[in-house]
Parts: C-alpha cells; sequence; structure tokens
C-alpha cells in the first residue's frame, strides 16, 4: 500500500468501527428496530478487500462487511435508514438490518440470508462479464460456516470449470453462530480445500488490511487479466456475537483477549504512527468518522417510516 | 437441417405458419429469442454441444450460437441457478434448463429467497425464465413425474406459465424471455412428441396472464392447464354426445391468474370443474376455486369440483399411476355430476 492508500484504509476502518460501536450503543439503548449484527473484529478483511475492486467491478457483501459498502458510496444515512426501517433507507424498509443493502448503481449486490447464496450469484455476475468480455471482476464474501454448505463447492468448482473472473474471500471468524471451526470441519486450513477444484488459495492474516488488500489486488488483477478465479481465506474473529441479542458466552474469554490484542483497527493505527504518520492527522479522520456517523443518525431517526399503502409495491418489475 | 429441426437459419421461415410438435415449438422460440437478443443465453445439464438436452430440446443451439451462449453445467442446480441470477442482475437473460422439473427442488433457495424476493427488497430486476420438464403419466416414477408449480405460484416475485399448446409454447416462453421478472416455464413432457399444432414462424409472443378458451359451452366449465387442457377436451368430447355443452378455459399462466377470465367463464356456466394433474391439496385448483366461490357465489349453480393428482408422490406402475393421475374418465364424471345437479 502506498501513503495514500493507507490512510483511505485506515478512514474507512475508522469510519466502519465508529458506525458500529455507534449501532451497537443505539440497539441498547433500545432505539434499534428489531436485531442486527456487529463487524468488530472483521474491519480489515471488508476494507481491505473492498478497496481493491474497480468502480466498475461488482461485490456482494455479507452481513459482517460493512466497511465494503461504506467504501463503496453506501452512505451512512442510507444504512442507518435501512436499519432503522425508513423509506430512505436502502431497501425502503423492505428488509431488515444489514442484509439487503443492494445497490447496483454502486455496482453492490445486496446479502441474502440464505449462507452462501451470495456466492453462485457474484459467480452469475462474473459469468456475465466473461460472456461480454469485459474487464470486470465479481466478488463475494463468505464464513467458516458457510464454506461447508452446498453451494460453496458447487460454485468454486464452477468458477474454476469456467476460468470466470471471480473473487472468494471466506473470513474465517471462528465461529459459525455458537458452533466453533473445530466443530464444523475436519480441516483447520479452508484454502487448503480449495487446489482439489483447480482454484488458486491462500491464506492471510484477517486483522492486517494491508495483507489482505495485497492478497485481494493480486487475485483481482489476476481474474481481469483472465487468469481464473482465487480463494482468499482471511483468518480473524468475530468480536462480538453472532447477532446483537447474541452475548457469546460460548467462546472462551482467553480467546477473545488473544484477538484483541490484535485489534485491526488499533493495531493499523499503530503501524501507521511507528511509520511516521502523524498522530493528528488519525486524531482527525477518527473525529470525521464521529461527526460523519452522528449526523447520519440524526438523518436516520428523523426520517419518515415507508406508508403502509406502498405494502404492496414492486413485487414484480 | 434434421439435427435441428430445420432451424439452422431462423430468418427463412419467419413468415411461415408451420405446423410443429409441443417441443419444436419451444426449441424455435429459444433459436428466435437468441437470434434477437444477444442477452439471451441458454444454461443447464448436458444442454450444450450437439447432445442438446436430454430431451432434445436445445438440440442444435450450441452449432448456431457457440458454447458461451449454450453453457453446459454440472450437476449444480443450487448454484447454477443462482448463478442465473447474477447474470440477470447484470443484464443478461438466463434460459436455464431442468432436466426434470422434479430437480428444481435443488435450486429452491436461488429461486424462492433471492431471485423472487430482489425486486422487492430493491436488489434489482431478475429477468431469468427456468424451464422445468413436468408431469407425469409416461410411467417415469415418483422422481420424474412431479408438477411442483404450486410451490411457486405461492412464491410473490416470480411468474409461472405452463403452456398446452405448441403455439403457446413458443409465445409463452418468448414472453418469460422477454419478462423482466423471473419466470418458471413448467413444459409438459407428456405433450413434448404427441401433439402438433400450428405454430406462427418469427418473432411469437403471448401475453402473460391472459386465460384463452379453448372451447366454448353453456352448461359446464372446464378450467384446466397443461397436459390436463386435452384431458378435459376429451371429457367434453364424450359428454357432448349426451347433449352437455362444455366449456374449458386454458389458464395458460398460473401466476399471475386471469381472474377475469376464470370469473366470466364460472359466471357463464354456473357450473365448475377445476383440473390439474398437480397434487389436488393446496394446488392451484383451490385457489381458482377459492376464487370463483369469493367473487361469483350468487352465480354458481352447483359446489365446484376439484380434480388433481392424489395426495401421494406421483407412483410407477402403470395401475397406481392411472389411479393417482386425473382422467377424462374422472373429468367426465364430474361433468355429470354437476350437469345433473
Amino acid at each position: 500500500m502506498n501513503e495514500t492508500i493507507r490512510l483511505t484504509a485506515y478512514r474507512w476502518m475508522t469510519l466502519t468501527r465508529t458506525f458500529d460501536e455507534t449501532m451497537v450503543a443505539m440497539w441498547k439503548q433500545g432505539r434499534g428496530i428489531g436485531g442486527t449484527f456487529s463487524e468488530r473484529g472483521h474491519e480489515a478483511v471488508s476494507v481491505g478487500a473492498g478497496l481493491a475492486l474497480g468502480p466498475d467491478d461488482v461485490v456482494a457483501p455479507m452481513h459482517r462487511d460493512l466497511g465494503t459498502y461504506l467504501l463503496r458510496g453506501m452512505t451512512p444515512e442510507r444504512i442507518f435508514g435501512n436499519l432503522l426501517g425508513r423509506q430512505m433507507g436502502v431497501s425502503g424498509g423492505r428488509d431488515s438490518n444489514l442484509h439487503g443493502l443492494g445497490d447496483l448503481d454502486l455496482n453492490i449486490i445486496g446479502f441474502i440470508s440464505h449462507i452462501p447464496q451470495a456466492i453462485p450469484t457474484a459467480l452469475g455476475a462474473a459469468m456475465a462479464f466473461r460472456y461480454r468480455d469485459e474487464p470486470r471482476v465479481a466478488m463475494t464474501f463468505v464464513g467458516d460456516g458457510g464454506s461447508c454448505s452446498g453451494a460453496f463447492h458447487e460454485s468454486l468448482n464452477m468458477a474454476a470449470l469456467y476460468n470466470a473472473p471471480f473473487v472468494l474471500i471466506i473470513e474465517n471468524n471462528q465461529y459459525a453462530y455458537s458452533t466453533p471451526l473445530s466443530q464444523e470441519m475436519k480441516v483447520a486450513d479452508i484454502a487448503g480445500r480449495l487446489p482439489g477444484y483447480g482454484l488458486a488459495a491462500t491464506t492471510v492474516d484477517g486483522n492486517d488490511v494491508e495483507a489482505v488488500h495485497a492478497a485481494t489486488t493480486d487475485a483481482v488483477e489476476r481474474a481481469r487479466a483472465g487468469g481464473g478465479p482465487s480463494v482468499i481465506e482471511a483468518r480473524t474473529m468475530r468480536m462480538l456475537g453472532h447477532a446483537i441479542h447474541d452475548g457469546a458466552e460460548y467462546v472462551p474469554e482467553a480467546l477473545l483477549a488473544e484477538w484483541e490484542s490484535r485489534d485491526p483497527v488499533r493495531m493499523f493505527r499503530t503501524r501507521l504512527i511507528n511509520s511516521g504518520v502523524p498522530e493528528t492527522d488519525l486524531d482527525a479522520l477518527d473525529q470525521a468518522a464521529a461527526t460523519e456517523i452522528a449526523a447520519a443518525v440524526r438523518v436516520a431517526e428523523a426520517a419518515p417510516l415507508p406508508n403502509p399503502e406502498s405494502v404492496s409495491e414492486g413485487v414484480f418489475a | 437441417m434434421s439435427d435441428n429441426f430445420g432451424f439452422s437459419d431462423t430468418l427463412q421461415h419467419a413468415a411461415d405458419d408451420r405446423t410443429l410438435t409441443y417441443l419444436e415449438a419451444i426449441t424455435e422460440a429459444l433459436f428466435v429469442e437468441m437470434d434477437r437478443d444477444e442477452n439471451v443465453l441458454v444454461m443447464g445439464e448436458d444442454v450444450g454441444g450437439d447432445f442438446g438436452g436430454a430431451f432434445k430440446v436445445t438440440k442444435g443451439l450450441a452449432a448456431k450460437f457457440g458454447d458461451r451462449r449454450v453453457i453446459n453445467t454440472p450437476i449444480a442446480e443450487l448454484s447454477f441457478t443462482g448463478m442465473a441470477n447474477g447474470m440477470a442482475l447484470m443484464g443478461l437473460r438466463p434460459v436455464v434448463e431442468m432436466q426434470f422439473a422434479d430437480f428444481i427442488s435443488s435450486g429452491f433457495d436461488s429461486i424462492v429467497q433471492f431471485a423472487a424476493t430482489s425486486h422487492y427488497r430493491g436488489i434489482g430486476k431478475v429477468p431469468w425464465v427456468i424451464r422445468a420438464p413436468s408431469d407425469g403419466g409416461i410411467r417415469s416414477g415418483p422422481f420424474h413425474s412431479q408438477n411442483p408449480e404450486a410451490w411457486f405460484v405461492h412464491t410473490p416475485g416470480l411468474k409461472v406459465v405452463a403452456p398446452s399448446t405448441p403455439a403457446d409454447a413458443k409465445g409463452l416462453l418468448a414472453a418469460a424471455i422477454r419478462d423482466d421478472n423471473p419466470v418458471i416455464y413448467f413444459e409438459a413432457k407428456p405433450l413434448y412428441r404427441s401433439i402438433k399444432g400450428d405454430v406462427p414462424g418469427g418473432e411469437h409472443v403471448t401475453e402473460i396472464g391472459k386465460a384463452a378458451v379453448r372451447r366454448s359451452g353453456t352448461d359446464v366449465t372446464v378450467i384446466a392447464y397443461g397436459t390436463q387442457v386435452h384431458t378435459a377436451l376429451e371429457a367434453a368430447e364424450i359428454v357432448a354426445a349426451d347433449g352437455i355443452d362444455v366449456a374449458v378455459l386454458d389458464l395458460r399462466t398460473l401466476k399471475p391468474l386471469d381472474t377475469e377470465a376464470i370469473l366470466e367463464a364460472a359466471i357463464k356456466t354456473g357450473k365448475v370443474v377445476v383440473v390439474h394433474a398437480a397434487n389436488r391439496m393446496v394446488g392451484v385448483g383451490a385457489e381458482v376455486a377459492a376464487l370463483i366461490a369469493e367473487e361469483a357465489f350468487e352465480s354458481l349453480d352447483a359446489p365446484i369440483i376439484r380434480i388433481g393428482g392424489l395426495d401421494t408422490p406421483v407412483p410407477f406402475s402403470p395401475p397406481l399411476e392411472d389411479a393417482y393421475r386425473p382422467n377424462a374418465g374422472k373429468i367426465e364424471a364430474a361433468i355429470r355430476e354437476l350437469a345433473d345437479y
């Protein structure tokens, strides 16, 4: 990463962290609707991978990829609007929390709960690019849990078979809801499974935004040049529960403490300071993020809910 | 030429009306629509190359349009229907072949969770078609004879069509391909080679959502779709000998239903039989009967009779499958019961 990209990455990581902390606080205060999901711990993955894409590339993020949505231009107002079921929210009140954040104008395919539906869907986008000979790449994300599903294996077999311009990031965050990795699969090395499909696969430190960005950039460039699909396993940790109501008592405290010592936002901040970035510059980015998120919450909370008479609109195109 | 039903140059027969089988009409729709719009492509198991699919519906397509547009897939319904979602969101119009309609359950998530809801959730348009060779009566056993249309009619955001004639097979497939929504196209495989009919050449589009009167009559109305339109017409001929004048309404589209045509047909005779090959319980016939009961109760002269498959899996052995399926005799008995009511 050059200096500009490093500061850009920090800006999106701190905005993501601030959004997340604000959201969690609001829900604890009873200011939310329904449930939602924290991405705390995933900031380096969602920002590092997302920043490797060009504006014409398509991404299908999951519910713990808030940073990817933000850096592609989905505003905090619209996302808070979605969380709060507002008309001005991304889905106009039709879809809940961090699902449904789709906007094809931003080349974002919104998440669907049925994990991992995003994999074949993004692969289809990649196939469309291949069919039209467009130099575009489709990227999506899945967790360790979703890597056990049939769609994961079917899709990766086809991605390799068709040499699709497709990049999959596996966010190995150690837990599928309450189930630890050791109870999800016999192997600990998810990426290690993939050469069997004829796919390029690599493993990176998912808490190191520069490592994620470097591996993803390689994968995106290779896909764009016709070199076919790649899979990147980013090893990280889900620092809060599966959803906001989940206290995650099943996670050993020592494991959380170990990952907390490698917090992706703090780790990157320290690295930037050590490399000579003035601390005041980073403080300014933190302050800007706080201001932007606070304003977004004000806008979303004041925005009107959808008109009930619109409930039947838009079922068909 | 014989390899691809003579469709090597679709422009040559553009102005001719010809007699085609139901299967040839489906194939012709694919040739014409792929010729017309390069965003249309075909995908499924065994559809590519010279083979042309388990039923040969796609035979000749790869020779004309190439393997880029006629994509052979591994056995992976969940993911290749999911791929169709992504292709459609990016502006393509994939036509996915399920080798048998029965296998559509393996792609269920992609269809009912993503495709059906995407427009409502603000994600975007998903204009694909799934061709689902359905129906039984040809001794294919429980995994190759089903009529699973009710799953999809029950799902908001999907359109469902079920042609009964070669002309509609072509016209409704063309309409489905041009539609901006996901459309499940139930083709009745017992009709593939058993019926022929006049099919307009060139571009031919049958509007989705419109039923068709296949026979006019004043005494009893039979409402059907797919194979059962033909069974109903057979029954109508039998009872005509005894002076019972039967109307047959072919729904053609199961979602959206042509409620106006259904009510008009019901009101005209006041006596209605609803027939489909799918299991009777919570089938499309239940919706049609309920609609008539709610909206045209005072025009009815007798209770509505529903005939469908029994509430069992579709059995294999001939006496069992025959007992399971609707047939002209069962429809005839229902017509007579209503005529005498």
